[in-house]
């Protein structure tokens, strides 16, 4: 196949599948905060890729901060933190100021949120400038394994990934397991009844939406350490994220995790054998013809209605 | 205690419950009979705050309900069991109990309701979609009562469920009152069912209060005629 060995072949895959640990994990993480806004309120934003960029300017800020201050090798997990907050803060803000007023009008939060996500490019080209900016790594990110002489492992990649892998198992025991993960999905399934049994369901939503934006600010601190930031970085993640929520199946987070695996991984394993955009054009493909055989999505939830 | 004085509830133009009154005392149970389209369900939402109502007065005890959104009117001592029972489908018995828990603040189920239906305990981890109508009708009822409710109102609990189920929920409505000395509204189109229960029947047509008697003095033949097309 294309003039390599079987063994090379084999390593490629090993490697591109690990370099692509990095994509899956900010893709995941956005497509997690879409399926929470999306999925579970059915609010479609546009603007999610600028709160992702919010989180990746955090990241940067911070990590100038930290050359200045000589904590470079430590901040990366507080700049985490930051963003999610960060991010959290704006959406909240946002639910607050703009969406709550334009729930029963889909059409209407689209062109919103479009607007909004201009605004805020406008807002980070006169902050950061239009150039793109990078954050410094800390100097034990940027190696790599060598499990055998053939294989690198780039260690940015698995730790990113360690870090998604825990805020996803915590949004799963926020959503499955914690009284607001209750109310949340007891919101989603019937919001008059969730309002009569004494939930408060504004609050809900107003929590709800600000989460999703708060992890997708995660996704931008993950974002760094594969990419630079610049003002409109976020819109080029944004087809993607939506493509693995519904490919996955707009209500299923498990559906949602899967689906960012598979995509992430087809891209950049494709992405050795041809280009770039020939790897992202055969991904779609693929994903459009999955979905004409299984419209909603690769986990359909299955509970008689 | 509940007091309603001058409630009208409109869909748009139309107006569907026509300025009615009524007050319901602690340890009463009474019910709101009519046929089909009468405006039972509307009453009820519009009770519940899902509606938007105009009213002279709405009191709980001595607080006021008025222009309160749901979960206000929940917190003041409302609990609703919707026509349809509206359980929620994809969260387990456990789950769709503890979505009531918000009031009191507790963080496990009261022992009391499992009493009440062993049937629940049974199924606890199912998921609420797929009980059978009946068992969906308890777990409603269960999920209302969770929020220690002052009154609780029923909109037709025996709607669709068979007769030996039927008397079932009339024994528990009756051991609620006697435990927790509640007041309690059913609507309801089944004068056998109301008979077992209610201390007060009145009727509505169209929006409107037309007839009321004590349980003792009720007319049997009156009351099916109201009902009756
Ligand atoms: N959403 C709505 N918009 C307009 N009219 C409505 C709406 N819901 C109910 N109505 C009308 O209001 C009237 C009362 O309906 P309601 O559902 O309160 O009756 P009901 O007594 O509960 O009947 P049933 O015994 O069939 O449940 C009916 O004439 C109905 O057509
Ligand atoms: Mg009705």
């Amino acid at each position: 196949m294309f003039g390599y060995s079987m063994a090379e072949i084999g390593n490629v895959f090993v490697m591109q599948g690990f370099s692509g640990l990095s994509l899956f994990s900010v893709l995941l993480l956005m497509a997690l905060g879409l399926a929470i806004i999306f999925g579970q309120m059915g609010v479609i934003n546009m603007a999610h890729g600028e709160f992702m960029i919010i989180g990746a300017y955090a990241t940067v800020m911070l990590s100038k901060f930290a050359v200045k201050y000589d904590f470079v090798n430590y901040y990366f997990p507080f700049a985490m933190i930051v963003a999610f907050g960060l991010a959290f803060a704006v959406g909240y803000l946002v639910e607050f100021v703009l969406i709550r007023h334009l729930y029963k009008r889909p059409l209407d939060t689209l062109l919103a949120t479009w607007g909004l996500s201009l605004v805020m490019q406008q807002i980070f080209r006169s902050a950061f400038g239009a150039k793109e900016v990078s954050a410094e790594l800390p100097e034990w990110m940027l190696g790599s394994f060598k499990p055998t002489p053939d294989i690198d492992i780039p260690i940015n990649g698995v730790f990113v990934m360690g870090l998604t892998a825990l805020i996803t198992a915590g949004v799963f025991l926020f959503m499955f397991r914690s009284r607001w993960g209750l109310r949340v999905r007891a919101t989603v399934q019937n919001r008059v009844m969730a309002g009569a049994v004494g939930i408060n369901t504004k609050k809900v939503d107003r929590i709800t939406f600000a989460l999703g934006c708060g992890i997708t600010g995660v996704a931008g601190a993950a974002f760094t350490t594969i990419g630079s930031t610049g003002p409109t970085s976020g819109s080029l993640y944004i087809v993607d994220s939506f493509m693995v929520v519904v490919f996955g199946g707009a209500a299923s987070l498990l559906g949602t995790i899967s689906s960012a695996f598979g995509i992430a991984q087809a891209q950049s394993i494709l992405q050795f054998f041809m280009t770039s955009s020939m790897g992202k054009v055969t991904t779609l493909l693929t994903i459009v013809i999955i979905l004409m055989m299984r419209p909603e999505g690769l986990f359909a939830s299955k509970i008689r209605k | 205690m509940l007091e309603i004085e001058n409630m009208q509830v409109s869909y748009g133009q139309s107006k569907v419950i026509q300025g009615v009154s009524f007050k319901a005392e602690k340890n009463e149970t009474l019910a709101i009979m009519g046929r089909n389209g009468m405006g039972k369900t509307t009453l009820f939402k519009a009770l519940m705050g899902i509606l938007p109502s105009k009213a002279d007065k709405a009191m709980i005890d001595s607080e006021s309900i008025q222009g309160d959104e749901s979960h206000q009117r929940v917190a003041k001592g409302i609990a609703y069991v919707p026509q349809g029972r509206m359980i929620f489908p994809a969260m387990t018995v456990e789950e769709n109990i503890e979505t009531g828990l918000e009031k009191s603040g507790d963080r496990v189920i009261p022992d009391d309701i499992y009493a009440l239906f062993p049937v629940l305990f049974d199924m606890k981890k199912r998921k609420g979609g797929n009980l059978s109508g009946g068992q969906q009708q308890q777990l409603a009822i269960a999920r209302a009562l969770v929020t220690n409710p002052k009154v609780l109102l029923l909109d037709e609990p025996t709607e669709g469920i068979q007769p030996s189920i039927i008397k079932d929920i009339a024994k528990v409505l009756n051991e609620i009152r006697k435990m927790r000395e509640i007041t309690i509204i059913v609507s309801e189109q089944v004068l056998s069912f109301t008979m077992e229960i209610a201390d007060r029947i009145i009727v509505i047509e169209r929006g409107n209060f037309i007839h009321e008697d004590k349980r003792d003095d009720v007319d049997a033949a009156k009351i099916k005629k109201y009902l009756s097309v």
